[in-house]
């Protein structure tokens, strides 16, 4: 039931995007059609559910206080955690260009589509985000941190979907000029926050 | 009179090119309203004016660091890796300023949370050492950093500034903490049979994207060239 509970809170109540404002400048750039969005979604949620897990294992047995004590009793005193900010950001750039590889090799198609994003997830806000919620948590073991992983992805890709199709929609409606595109897409995401709070405070 | 010396003409600081750099970024290619960059960290720290200025200083500093240092290898970065080099450039940097903000702003610190730490992965930063630092001079590089990281301070400012005085009637810098605008038992409040009521909406994290909407709208109306079709 934890694990549910720990899914759930991360695609609504503790959403990256309306709660957040994690991996915004991919969601504006990429919400313009809902086949894009969906692919970067997609991928969001897979290099979540990866890097959260891993960083969670680097960040318990290399990085915190003590946490070298599997190798030697010298080590008890030592604190890494002053590292953790680029040992994170190393394995999310190497993982991401793992996911590049494979998603070239296999979905070409895809990769056409996303183009220039795909290397940008790198320096998305989402994925770090997530690595450092996980560390300001601690959670109790790995399960728990992937599960958080992939419910946070699952969060972000309902919001950049969710956005997609409205801005499909949109582009039939009378905007006011200078609020066409982007502004719009600001105040939208704005309400959809307000709509998303009501989530706030449920218990599973 | 007439016999004044003229400063030379070895590129002075103020050279029309110079002040483009510094000046662009506020206005007609701000990094927030108009390239759409590092609006993660601008949104989430804009509830209290203090914590905006205490995030606009670190990515300035991180912003000029950042791209004097790369600015200054650009010849010895090999391009397959550029991407990792600048990450670990930004990434030592921002340690810094964590460490520094954690020894003598805790509780500032403490507020912005994890947001320091995703300054590394402010779409800016990166931007700006990919499109600028990596093919110019240290100089202009500098004066790059700053126009930019300006041109994301006055929003920045701007937003906490309007919710906070909306949200809680108040205003606080650091140093000084926050400064109540009024007594909690003033008679300008609704329940005290005055006119004011705090807008509590304003502090929620949804109306900080209402804000910068609207900055984008009146900055669009009044130069219309930046109008999207």
């Amino acid at each position: 039931m934890e694990y549910f509970s720990i899914f759930v809170k991360g695609i609504f109540v503790e959403n990256m995007i309306f709660a957040y404002f994690l991996g915004m400048c991919s969601y504006l750039a990429v919400s313009k059609t809902v086949k894009t969005a969906n692919g970067l979604g997609l991928a969001v949620i897979f290099v979540l559910g990866i890097t959260v897990p891993i960083n969670y294992l680097l960040e318990n047995y290399v990085l915190q206080e003590g946490a070298l004590m599997w190798l030697s009793d010298d080590f008890k005193d030592v604190d890494l955690s002053f590292l953790s900010f680029i040992m994170f950001i190393a394995v999310i750039a190497s993982m991401v260009q793992l996911v590049e590889m494979i998603v070239e090799k296999f979905a070409p198609a895809l990769y056409g589509a996303l183009g220039i994003f795909l290397p940008l997830i790198a320096v998305n806000c989402s994925i770090l985000g997530g690595a450092l919620f996980m560390q300001e948590r601690q959670y109790p073991s790995i399960g728990e941190a992937t599960v958080f992983g992939l419910g946070s992805g699952v969060g972000w890709w309902l919001a950049i979907v969710a956005i997609a199709a409205i801005r499909e929609k949109i582009r039939y409606s009378h905007v006011p000029a200078p609020l066409r595109g982007l502004g719009i897409t600001f105040i939208i995401t704005g309400l959809m926050g307000i709509a998303f709070m009501s989530f706030m405070g449920i218990e599973i | 009179m007439s016999t004044e010396n003229k400063p030379s003409k070895k590129e002075s600081l103020f050279s029309k090119k110079n002040r483009k750099l510094l000046k662009d970024p506020l206005g007609d290619s701000n990094p927030i309203t108009i390239q759409v960059l590092g609006i993660c960290s601008a949104l989430a720290i804009t509830v209290q004016l203090q914590q905006a200025v205490i995030m606009s200083l670190s990515v300035l500093f991180v912003m000029i660091g950042g791209n004097l240092i790369v600015s200054l290898l650009r010849n010895l970065i090999p391009d397959r890796i550029r991407i990792i080099v600048q990450l670990v450039v930004i990434a030592s940097l921002v340690i810094i300023v964590d460490e520094v903000l954690k020894a003598y702003q805790p509780d500032v610190s403490e507020k912005l949370s994890v947001f320091v730490g995703l300054i590394i992965t402010n779409c800016i930063i990166m931007g700006r050492l990919e499109a600028f630092a990596l093919a110019n001079k240290p100089g202009p590089s500098v004066l790059d950093a700053i126009g930019n990281a300006m041109g994301y301070a006055w929003i920045l400012l701007a937003v906490s500034v309007v919710r906070e005085v909306f949200g809680s009637g108040a205003i606080s810098l650091p140093g000084m903490g926050q400064v109540k605008f009024f007594n909690a038992d003033s008679s300008l409040f609704f329940a005290n049979g005055g006119f004011y009521e705090h807008n509590n909406l304003m502090i929620l994290p949804p109306m900080a994207l209402v804000v910068v909407g609207v900055i984008i709208w009146i900055q669009r109306s009044r130069n219309e060239a930046l109008i999207e079709d």
